[in-house]
């Protein structure tokens, strides 16, 4: 990558610079102090304290509680408190990591699979890609309500076409059923994401030069050598920073579950029970630990990521 | 920045500027937040132009999503943050224990108009003594029947939840040998939602079993009469209610109600209406009852719904907002309400209204089911409702979903709501 | 080898027919069940059986719904707008400016794009009471900068950083300002990001529920989705099924027509810098 420092100019060049870049950088963060920095901020300080919603200033700092408490009951027994503790929490947590793995997993391979057919040459192309996009484009509130009606066990399409075709033998409630609701909610997010995931890759696809296929193609190496010998590496790190985003995304998934399974405790997310708290049961302090946790596993997992997996994300080049 | 806080500051100086010469003859305009449905807002127009025109005052109705749970949410958050858009909010019969500390109490302003309504419902809006909302309609579920198809087999509406399991069965076998394979015997609400709470505690009291917890706070689900009732539940999934029952809301078991698809349905008076719409499968071949006992026990319980309305604590036309209040609930609005929607009244009086008999026939006719109904035990938990709600139909759920017996969950249930209680609730 | 090619070109197209029919179901079925009303929504049906538009009429006379969809084209559009102009300046300077912890800084917005929403919706729901906002539009173009601004400034900022330098060189010799630089030098070059990263920013914004819910309280302030989960049936348990197809459609057709205007540009604007490693 080329040296973006000004490589000609006085020396007094680079500090204007600085000075403008300084000016140009901070409309931006003082946008995102208010918006990010700052709500994150109150959430922090909400979590240390036992503030509720019906008296949301006069909360007293009670430090870790909400996270991890302990109490000596008169019979000399003691016991734990606390989001730490809690096997509502847990499962909640569980829930979403085993949600995001398959889910990125199943997204990621689809996308590579369709970003692939759209690397092709071939006719209508154009509609196929339009095509694709539209799950994307469907808004989630609106693509939940859809797929709600469609896995509806009496009426629902899913249902009548797996009868026709013989697959199931009798009507599924698909949300419902505790072994089933976790398929429904992955099955609606790969559809409304892997186009997203698509055309990420597609974006890394484009980027490999057509005559290192053309050369392949002479010297007769097979596709699928090609695939994993050249193709892939080249896109590797638009698949990695494509994983990511999806991944961040899919950890905080929020929407999709709330419409489609809100109180199932086999689909429950980290989000929905942070909400659940905040809002619906009178534990705000409790919901924000919460959500300040959430926050962490993601700072945790973001960091793991780029660590192990190298990713360079901030384009430096070890410069 | 300093543009932004400046105006601010400016029109912060302009309102107490306006406060301070106190202009209380000024009409005002209030806002009333509501979930809506239907012709909601458009019914809400013509109902309250008698108030506008005698008061010189406007109303704005800001309609909310259909979803209790949502609207509460967004309730909750705008009272924590003192919002003073809103004035007055129309707040779901298990709400006001939880939302007491922000509403103002309607007490003293509805001393000649609270007696006139039912006392168990204006004692459910009272907490500590305080009157939270004023109740403006009514809900309770009843048993919905076809008529016809018990008249084919020779039965009579059912009594008992027993009676009901023998005849749906009866009926299913019969019809499906018929040639009618979708037929189920009996649909309600099993989603894993406050619908559930609702129906379990149904089921629970008529059999004798309580209401989860008592209205002087203690604990009383676990015990042999609520497992019996459980258990009897449990054996409808997958026999006579289909095993997607589970996932059912009010919409789906109306989906197969009327679409000819059931022989009992457990609903709303909603379902009345709309039953007997012209492109109803069931048009005129239903009926309704009140829903049966069991256990041996002899009154049946119906889940109490309903609607109120509540001042705002930061409203900043009280005045003429508990005048509106005043008049939603008291009886000139809601005879409108019965004719116009076939809400339910809460004023004794106007269950023996010649024009709403003549008009709205159902509504007299409810005030049986309606005479059983008993609360949620929103009253004795107070904010820890929600959450005792949700244990209780996640108890429930799993043991229609056969994971554990009844009776252990219901064990489980008793230790995790004594855990919840704590010293007080 | 020729009947191997044959079959590779059917399988070939059988995977493209099963691609595209598995994206567009869903939307297909809720156009057949748009045009259904009544009892006839309780049926299974694959083809229209009724083509009945009684639906589009209940949501589009609906008392505010044409101006729902105008609040989300206004709001969308301006948080395009808002978040090209904000990025614009800040990748020119992350991307073209060595300075001391830009690393990190990066790294920080992108911490951005990981927090939840429900995290900070109690604060800005301060925040936009505070700055006096609440119920305007602008409350949610202030809150979707959390989204659209920290994508927006990864993809410009990788798409600038590998601009060649001399086209820079040779307006800084001219004694150009970096501003100057910025309008003139990159702008034109950077259209193909701008429409991606802007098309993102628009359907993310059209798209958004949770904060129009929170940050509105009146029927003419709503946008789109919201006005969508607030279609209610005649009574408080029933769900207008027909109604909510018919508004689905009607919202995701402009993004569709988006989609099919720019999907060229869209793949162009990633390949062209926006998910380089």
């Amino acid at each position: 990558m080329a040296d973006t420092s000004s490589t000609s100019g006085g020396l007094t060049l680079p500090q204007q610079r600085q000075r403008a870049a300084f000016w140009f950088l901070a409309p931006m963060l003082f946008a995102l102090f208010c918006v990010a920095a700052w709500p994150l901020g109150r959430t922090i300080w909400f979590s240390l304290t036992d503030t509720t919603l019906s008296n949301l200033y006069g909360g007293k700092f009670i430090g870790f509680d909400n996270y991890l408490s302990m109490r000596t009951l008169s019979s000399g027994k003691v016991i734990w408190r606390g989001t730490l503790v809690d096997p509502a929490w847990w499962n909640a947590v569980w829930n979403t990591v085993r949600f995001s793995v398959v889910s990125v997993t199943l997204e990621t391979l689809l996308g590579l699979i369709v970003a692939l057919v759209l690397n092709a040459e071939f006719k209508g192309r154009g509609l196929v890609r339009a095509a694709i996009l539209i799950p994307w484009a469907i808004p989630t509130i609106v693509s939940a309500k859809m797929w709600s009606w469609m896995l509806n066990d009496q009426y629902g399409i899913i249902n009548d076409m797996l009868l026709r075709l013989g697959v199931i033998d009798q009507k599924i409630a698909w949300t419902a059923n505790v072994d089933t609701a976790m398929a429904a909610v992955l099955l609606v997010d790969v559809w409304k994401t892997t186009p997203f995931m698509a055309l990420l890759i597609l974006a890394g696809l484009q980027m490999v030069p057509r005559d290192i296929y053309e050369a392949a193609r002479i010297d007769g190496v097979h596709p699928v050598r090609v695939f994993f010998k050249v193709t892939l590496p080249l896109i590797r790190p638009a698949l990695m920073v494509a994983v990511i985003f999806r991944m961040l995304d899919a950890l905080r998934i929020f929407d999709l579950v709330y419409v489609l399974t809100p109180n199932s405790a086999a689909t429950k997310t980290m989000s929905v029970i942070a909400r659940e708290n905040l809002i619906d049961f009178d534990k705000f302090a409790y919901g924000s630990a919460q959500s300040t946790l959430l926050f962490a596993i993601l700072s945790v997992f973001v960091a793991l990521y780029i660590w192990l997996g190298k990713v360079d994300l901030a384009g430096d080049g070890g410069k | 920045m300093s543009i932004i806080t400046g105006r601010a500051l400016r029109s912060a100086a302009f309102g107490a500027l306006l406060a301070g010469l106190g202009l209380p003859a000024l009409a005002a305009d209030i806002t009333y937040v509501s979930g809506a449905v239907g012709n909601a807002v458009e019914n809400f127009k013509s109902l309250v132009k008698p108030w506008e025109e005698a008061t010189g005052n406007t109303v704005t109705l800001v309609p909310m999503p259909a979803s209790t749970t949502d609207q509460f949410g967004q309730y909750r958050l705008w009272l924590a943050a003192g919002n003073a858009d809103v004035d007055l909010y129309q707040t779901d019969v298990i709400w006001a224990p939880q939302l007491a500390d922000q509403f103002v109490d309607l007490t003293e302003a509805a001393k000649d108009l609270a007696p006139q309504h039912f006392p168990s419902i204006i004692e459910s809006q009272t907490v500590d003594g305080k009157l939270v909302a004023l109740p403006i309609f009514t809900d309770a579920p009843a048993l919905y029947y076809r008529k016809d198809l018990l008249d084919k087999y020779g039965k009579q509406p059912p009594k008992t939840w027993e009676e009901l399991g023998v005849i749906a069965k009866e009926i299913q076998d019969a019809e499906r040998a018929a040639g009618n394979p979708d037929l189920w015997g009996f649909v309600w609400q099993g989603n894993a939602y406050e619908g559930l709470t609702c129906n379990a505690l149904e089921w629970v009291k008529s059999f004798g079993g309580g209401q989860i917890v008592e209205p002087d706070g203690s604990i009383s689900i676990n015990n042999p009469q609520a497992v019996a009732a459980l258990e009897l539940a449990k054996s409808w999934v997958g026999t006579v209610s289909p095993g997607g029952v589970l996932a059912y809301q009010e919409e789906e078991a109306r989906g197969v109600w009327q679409t000819g698809n059931a022989v009992f349905m457990r609903n709303w008076p909603y379902a009345y209406t709309l039953g007997n719409g012209d492109d109803s499968a069931v048009k005129g071949k239903f009926d309704v009852v009140p829903l049966p006992t069991g256990g041996g026990n002899d009154t049946s319980a119906a889940t109490l719904g309903g609607w109120n309305v509540a001042v705002s604590k930061y409203s900043k036309n009280q005045e003429a907002a508990i005048s509106l209040a005043l008049y939603l609930a008291g009886p000139e609005a809601q005879k409108q309400r019965a004719l116009n929607e076939s809400n339910l009244p809460t004023i004794v009086a106007l269950y023996d209204d010649p024009d709403i008999a003549a008009q709205q026939p159902i509504i007299p006719r409810w005030k049986d089911v309606f005479l059983q109904a008993v609360p949620r035990p929103s009253a004795p938990t107070k904010g820890k409702y929600n959450e005792v709600s949700s244990k209780f139909w996640s108890a429930v759920h799993s043991t229609l979903s056969g994971e554990g017996t009844a009776a252990e969950n219901l064990e489980v249930l008793e230790a995790d709501l004594t855990d919840l209680k704590g010293s007080g609730w | 080898m020729n009947v191997q090619a044959v079959a590779g070109r059917i399988a070939f197209y059988a995977l493209v027919a099963v691609i595209v029919v598995f994206s567009i179901f869903p939307f297909y079925y809720a156009i057949v069940t748009s045009f259904a009303t009544g009892t006839g929504l309780f049926e299974v049906n694959y083809w229209p059986r009724q083509f009945n538009l009684a639906n589009y009429e209940t949501v589009l006379s609906g008392r505010t719904f044409p101006r729902n969809i105008f609040n989300s084209i206004f709001i969308a559009t301006m948080t395009v707008v808002f978040a090209l102009f904000l990025a614009v300046t800040a990748s020119y300077a992350l991307a073209r400016v060595r300075f001391r912890g830009r690393g990190l800084l990066l790294m920080t917005i992108l911490a951005v794009s990981m927090f939840p929403q429900i995290a900070v919706l109690a604060g800005l729901f301060e925040l936009i009471r505070f700055l006096g906002l609440f119920n305007t539009p602008w409350a949610l173009i202030l809150s979707y900068t959390i989204f659209t601004l920290p994508f927006t400034v990864w993809v410009l900022t990788t798409f600038m950083r590998d601009l060649p330098v001399e086209i820079e060189e040779a307006a800084i010799v001219d004694g150009a300002t970096p501003w100057v630089i910025i309008t003139r030098v990159f702008l034109p070059l950077l259209w193909p990001a701008l429409v991606t990263t802007g098309l993102l920013a628009f359907i993310g914004a059209w798209n958004e529920f949770l904060f129009a819910l929170t940050f509105t309280s009146s029927e003419t302030t709503r946008t789109t989705p919201v006005a969508i989960a607030m279609l209610s049936g005649a009574s408080q348990q029933e769900i207008p099924w027909g109604p909510i197809m018919a508004a689905s459609v009607i919202v995701t057709v402009p993004l569709v027509i988006l989609v099919l205007i720019f999907q060229r540009k869209i793949v162009a604007g990633l390949t062209a810098g926006g998910v380089k490693g």
